[in-house]
C-alpha cells in the first residue's frame, strides 16, 4: 500500500509467459545449469551407447587378472581377467536406470503425499507426516539394505526400495512449499465452485510449487545415484556379476596399486553423474529465488 | 524549487523543526526519477500529511527523511534539514546516531517492527539504552512506566514482560509509538501506521500520536493514502503524486477547495457518512517511475490538461494562503471541476416485499472450540445491497464464507431462492454454484499466478460446464467488457496487473456465469481511494444493469452509504442493528452502531475530537 519506487511485478518486462516456463529458461542461460546438463547428457551417452561400442564382451576373459593396458585391453584387465574399458562402457546402463526409476516413483509418490497432506490439514496431514517420519528415521542406506537382503537383490525391489526412502524427503519439501499456497484465496474460489479436491490439488496448488519440487527432484536423484552404487559396492545389485560402476569398484580396489583403471573409471563417473545433477537442481533453484525477487537470476 | 509554505497559527515558534528542499531519489540503475523536487517544512508540533496513492513516492520521501533510501533506489539531490543536522551529509556511524534520537520512524506494520522474542519491556529498554537517554537502570525503569502511560498502555509489569505476539494490533502500533517518541526525537515519520487497524483502534492511535506531537513539540510527517485519517490529524497537508508533490496547504482548506484536478477527484473519491452521493474513480493508471510523461505527470487522466500541461511540468505556485499547487489552471484562478457524477441511485430502492434470493437462518459457525458466528440470519430480496458492516473479528467474513459453502458451519442454514443448500460447495448442485458467486478481499490472492486471466476469468464456465471452448471465450470477452477491462489483458498474468485491475478480473471471474447473488468480502480493502471509488461505481452499475443482489461486507462504514439499500451491523458474531442505510447511519440506534460512526474518520477540519475508548484499544462487547 505504500508508495514504492521499486520496480514491482506490475512492470516487469519478464511478463507474459508462466513463470515456471520462464524460470526454467532463465535457469538454461546460467553457466552452472548447462555444464550439470552436459555431464549428465554426457554420461547418460556413455551409459546407453557404451554396451554397443565396447571391445569386447563385459564377462569374456580375455588375459591375466589385474595385467596392464595393452593391444587388446587398452585400459588392461581386471581381477578375474576381463577388460576393464568394456566393463566400464557397460556398467553405466544399470545404475542410472535405476536410479532414473527409483528416483521417478519416489518423487511421484512423496509430491502426492506432501499435496494431500498440505491440502487435508488436521488429522490426515498428521498421520501421513508421522508415517513419514517413521521412515525418514532410518538411514536410506540401511532400509535399502533390509529390503534387500530380506527378499534377494532384484531390480524391482532395489527401485522400490530406494523410491520409499526418497518420497519422505520430496513429501516434506513439498508439503512445505504447498502449504501457503492451500490458504491463498484462489484455492477458496476453486471451492466455492464446487472443484474436486484432487483438481484443486492438481490444478491450483501444484504449479505454485513446482519449483523447489524441481530443486528437491534434481536432489534425489543425485542421492539415489549415490545409494543404488553404494549399493552395487556392497555386493547387492540386481546381478552380483554383471558390469555395474559400484561392483568395479569394490572388485578391483584390492588391485589399486598395480591396476587403477578399474576403480578410478568408475569412481570418476558416479562423481561426474552426481555433481552434474548437483549443479542442475542448484541452477533451477537459483532461477527460481531470482524469479522471486522480481530479476533476472545472475 | 524551494518555496516553503508558511505555517498558519504557528506564531511563537522559532522556525522549521525540518525543512527539505529539492528533494530528488532516483532509481539506481538510471531508471529515472522515483521523487523529485519535493520540498516542505514542518514546524515543532506539527503534524503534515503526506497523502498519495500507491506508487506515489511517498514512502520513498519518508524513508529519504531518515537519510535512507530502499535498495535500488539513490537519494540524488536536495537536502533535509532537522534542526541543525543536514540529514543527507552524515556518515552511516553519525546516522545510526541520529535516527531514533533525533529522527525516529513508525512503520506500516508494528508486528514486522517488533522483534517477536523479546518482550516489549525490554525493547523499549534498548530504545532508551542505545541512545543512552537514561543513566541508571532504575531511571530507565520510570520512563518506561512513562512512556506505556503516554500511549495509553497499562503500565503494569504484566504487560510489560509480555511478548508482541499477546498484544493486539492497536496496542503492538501504540509500543512502536512509545518507542518513536521515547528519546523526544525533533521529527517523527510515522509511515500509515494505522492501515492495518479497525476505525475504532485507528481513531484512538490517531488520538495518540496528535497529543504526543502536540506536548512533546516534535514535527511529524503523517503518511497515509487515505485523506480522511489525515484529515482529522494533519494541520497540513501535502499530496503527492508520480513522486512529486502537486498540493500543499492548511488540511481543511485543502480538502475543502482543493485547487489541483488530482487532488479534487481524490477527494470525490472518498466515501462519506453523510449523503449518498455516488463515488467517482480516476480513469487510467498513475505512471510508474521511470514511465512519466514530459509535463504533468496527471495530465494524461486530467480533463482539464491543456497543451501546455503535456510538454512542460508546472511549478508550484501559489493559489491561496500558504496553499500552493503544481497546476497552471489552477494558479490562472479557473474553475477546476471534476467530471460528471453519473446518477446510477436512480432506481435502485430495495424491493420491499418480494421473496428473498439469498437467505441464512440462524447461522453459528466457528473452529473447534471457538463459536466465532452466534446465529445469524439475514435475507436478500433480488437485486438489493446489503452491507454487512463490522470490524475485524466479528464473524463478517466467517459467515460469508459459511453461505458459500466455504465454511460449513456448525447449525443453521442457508436458502437460495428458498431451496436450502448443502454445507459445503462441493455437494451444491451446479446451479446453485452458479447463481451465487463469491469475490475475495485480497485480489493479490485471489487470483492464481500461474494462470491467463483468460483461464481465471473462464474457470467458472469450464467447472460449471456448458458450451464450446470459443463460446466460452466470447462471454470472457464481454465481461471483461462489463467491467472496463480491455481485451488484450485476457492474454495476461495477474501479476502485471495492478490492484484495481486485478479486482476487476476477480469481480469478472463472479460474474461470467451470470449470477444472480454476488458475495462481496471487503473487495476494495486492499485498494487505493480512487480505485475503491471505481470498484463500488462499477458494482452499482453492474447491479442496476444485471439486477445482482449484493451481500457487500465492509469494515469501512462511510463506504456503505454509497452502494448499500439496507445495513447491518455486526459485532461479536451477532448482528445488532438491521435496518435503511440512511436511517443507520444517521439514526443508529445501537451504542456500539454509535461508536463505530463516530470513530470513522471523516473529511473535516483538523482538530476534530476524537472519541477515546475507556478501555484498551478492544471494543466493548454490546449488548447483545
Amino acid at each position: 500500500m505504500s508508495g514504492t519506487g521499486l520496480p514491482g511485478p506490475a512492470w516487469l518486462p519478464a511478463a507474459g509467459q508462466a513463470r515456471g516456463a520462464g524460470a526454467l529458461r532463465a535457469a538454461l542461460r546460467l553457466r552452472r545449469t548447462r555444464i550439470g546438463l552436459a555431464l549428465l547428457a554426457l554420461l547418460t551417452a556413455l551409459a546407453v551407447l557404451g554396451p554397443h561400442v565396447a571391445p569386447h564382451s563385459p564377462a569374456a576373459f580375455i588375459a591375466r587378472p589385474d595385467s596392464g593396458p595393452s593391444a587388446l585391453a587398452p585400459l588392461g584387465t581386471d581381477y578375474l581377467g576381463q577388460d576393464v574399458l568394456s566393463r566400464f562402457l557397460s556398467g553405466g546402463g544399470a545404475i542410472l536406470a535405476t536410479a532414473f526409476a527409483a528416483a521417478l516413483g519416489g518423487v511421484i509418490a512423496g509430491v502426492a503425499l506432501g499435496l494431500i497432506a498440505a491440502y487435508a490439514r488436521g488429522a490426515l496431514d498428521a498421520l501421513v507426516m508421522r508415517i513419514l517420519d517413521v521412515i525418514l528415521a532410518f538411514p536410506p542406506i540401511m532400509l535399502a539394505l533390509v529390503a534387500v537382503a530380506t527378499t534377494g537383490p532384484s531390480t524391482w525391489i532395489l527401485i522400490t526400495a530406494v523410491a520409499i526412502t526418497t518420497a519422505p524427503r520430496v513429501a516434506r519439501v513439498t508439503r512445505g512449499a504447498a502449504q501457503p499456497v492451500v490458504v491463498r484465496d484462489f484455492v477458496a474460489a476453486a471451492e466455492a465452485l464446487g472443484l474436486p479436491r484432487w483438481r484443486i490439488v492438481i490444478s491450483e496448488v501444484l504449479p505454485s510449487t513446482l519449483g523447489p519440487v524441481l530443486v528437491e527432484a534434481t536432489l534425489r536423484l543425485t542421492y539415489a545415484i549415490g545409494l543404488i552404487a553404494s549399493l552395487a559396492f556392497l555386493g547387492l545389485a540386481a546381478n552380483p556379476n554383471g558390469a555395474n560402476w559400484g561392483t568395479m569398484i569394490q572388485q578391483n580396489q584390492t588391485a589399486l596399486a598395480v591396476q587403477p583403471w578399474g576403480v578410478v573409471l568408475p569412481i570418476t563417473a558416479i562423481a561426474l553423474l552426481t555433481i552434474g545433477t548437483g549443479l542442475i537442481g542448484d541452477g533451477i533453484a537459483r532461477a527460481f529465488a531470482g524469479l522471486d525477487r522480481g530479476r533476472e537470476p545472475g | 524549487m524551494s518555496a516553503h509554505p508558511g505555517h498558519g497559527g504557528q506564531g511563537g515558534h522559532p522556525g522549521p523543526a525540518v525543512i527539505v528542499t529539492g528533494l530528488r531519489v532516483e532509481m539506481a540503475h538510471g531508471g529515472g526519477d522515483i521523487v523529485d523536487e519535493v520540498s516542505f517544512s514542518i514546524a515543532p508540533g506539527e503534524v503534515l500529511g503526506l497523502a498519495g496513492e500507491s506508487g506515489s513516492g511517498k514512502t520513498t520521501v519518508g524513508l529519504a527523511l531518515l537519510g535512507h533510501a530502499r535498495r535500488g533506489a539513490r537519494v540524488t539531490g536536495g537536502s533535509v534539514r532537522v534542526g541543525a543536522i543536514d540529514v543527507l551529509s552524515l556518515t552511516d556511524r553519525e546516522l545510526r546516531e541520529v535516527r531514533g534520537r533525533i529522527i525516529s520512524y513508525v512503520p506500516q506494520d508494528p508486528a514486522a517492527a517488533l522483534n517477536p522474542a523479546l518482550r516489549v519491556g525490554t525493547q523499549l529498554r534498548e530504545v532508551l539504552r542505545a541512545h543512552r537517554a537514561c543513566a541508571s537502570a532504575r531511571e530507565a525503569s520510570e520512563r518506561i512506566v512513562e512512556m506505556l502511560r503516554e500511549v495509553a498502555l497499562p503500565a503494569e509489569p504484566a504487560f510489560i514482560r509480555r511478548y508482541p505476539h499477546e498484544l493486539s494490533g492497536g496496542q503492538q502500533q501504540r509500543i512502536a509509538l512509545a518507542m518513536a517518541f521515547a528519546c523526544r526525537p525533533r521529527l517523527v515519520v510515522l509511515d500509515e501506521p494505522t492501515t492495518g487497524l479497525d476505525v475504532t483502534t485507528q481513531a484512538h492511535v490517531l488520538a495518540t500520536v496528535r497529543k504526543l506531537a502536540a506536548s512533546h513539540q516534535v514535527a511529524a510527517l503523517y503518511i497515509s493514502h487515505d485523506l480522511a485519517v489525515i484529515a482529522g490529524l494533519a494541520q497540513r497537508l501535502a499530496v503527492m503524486y508520480a513522486g512529486r508533490i502537486v498540493e500543499v496547504g492548511a488540511a481543511a482548506e485543502l480538502l475543502a477547495a482543493a485547487a489541483h484536478p488530482y487532488t479534487r477527484r481524490l477527494v470525490a473519491a472518498i466515501p462519506r457518512l453523510t449523503g449518498q452521493e455516488p463515488l467517482t474513480g480516476i480513469p487510467g493508471r498513475a505512471p510508474a517511475p521511470g514511465d512519466r510523461p514530459p509535463g504533468c505527470a496527471f495530465a494524461p487522466r486530467c480533463e482539464l490538461a491543456a497543451a501546455e500541461c503535456r510538454t512542460a511540468m508546472p511549478a508550484l505556485a501559489v493559489v491561496g494562503a500558504a496553499h500552493l499547487a503544481r497546476c497552471p489552471r489552477a494558479a490562472a484562478g479557473g474553475a477546476v471541476t471534476t467530471g460528471p457524477a453519473a446518477s446510477r441511485m436512480a432506481g435502485l430502492a430495495a424491493p420491499a416485499g418480494t421473496a428473498p434470493v439469498l437467505s441464512a437462518e440462524r447461522i453459528r459457525a466457528g473452529y473447534r472450540d471457538v463459536t466465532i458466528v452466534k446465529g445469524v440470519s439475514l435475507a436478500i430480496a433480488r437485486g438489493e445491497c446489503l452491507a454487512l458492516v463490522g470490524e475485524s473479528g466479528s464473524g463478517k467474513t466467517t459467515f460469508a464464507r459459511a453461505i458459500a459453502g466455504l465454511h460449513p458451519p456448525a447449525s443453521g442454514r442457508v436458502l437460495l431462492d428458498g431451496q436450502p443448500l448443502a454445507a459445503t460447495a462441493r455437494r451444491r448442485p451446479a446451479e446453485a454454484r452458479r447463481r451465487m458467486q463469491y469475490v475475495f478481499q485480497n485480489p493479490y490472492g485471489s487470483l492464481n499466478p500461474r494462470r491467463t486471466v483468460r483461464q481465471i476469468v473462464g474457470q467458472p464456465l469450464r467447472v460449471l460446464g456448458g458450451g464450446t471452448r470459443q463460446a466460452a471465450d466470447r462471454r470472457v470477452a464481454e465481461v471483461l467488457e462489463q467491467v472496463s477491462l480491455p481485451p488484450a489483458i485476457a492474454r495476461c498474468y495477474p501479476d502485471q496487473l495492478s490492484g484495481g485491475e486485478r479486482q476487476r478480473v476477480a469481480i469478472a471471474r463472479a460474474l461470467v456465469s451470470a449470477p444472480a447473488v454476488l458475495i462481496c468480502d471487503e473487495v476494495t480493502s486492499a485498494l487505493d481511494v480512487s480505485v475503491q471509488a471505481a470498484i463500488v461505481e462499477l458494482l452499482t452499475r453492474l447491479r442496476a444493469d444485471l439486477g445482482l443482489a449484493i451481500l457487500f461486507i465492509t469494515h469501512n462504514l462511510p463506504l456503505v452509504g454509497s452502494i448499500a439499500d439496507r445495513v447491518a451491523v455486526m459485532a461479536h458474531g451477532q448482528v445488532i442493528e438491521v435496518g435503511a442505510t440512511r436511517t443507520v447511519l444517521r439514526h443508529p440506534s445501537a451504542p456500539y452502531t454509535r461508536q463505530l460512526i463516530a470513530s470513522a474518520p471523516a473529511l473535516g477540519p483538523a482538530g476534530r475530537a476524537i472519541p477515546a475508548w475507556p478501555g484498551r484499544g478492544q471494543p466493548p462487547a454490546p449488548a447483545p
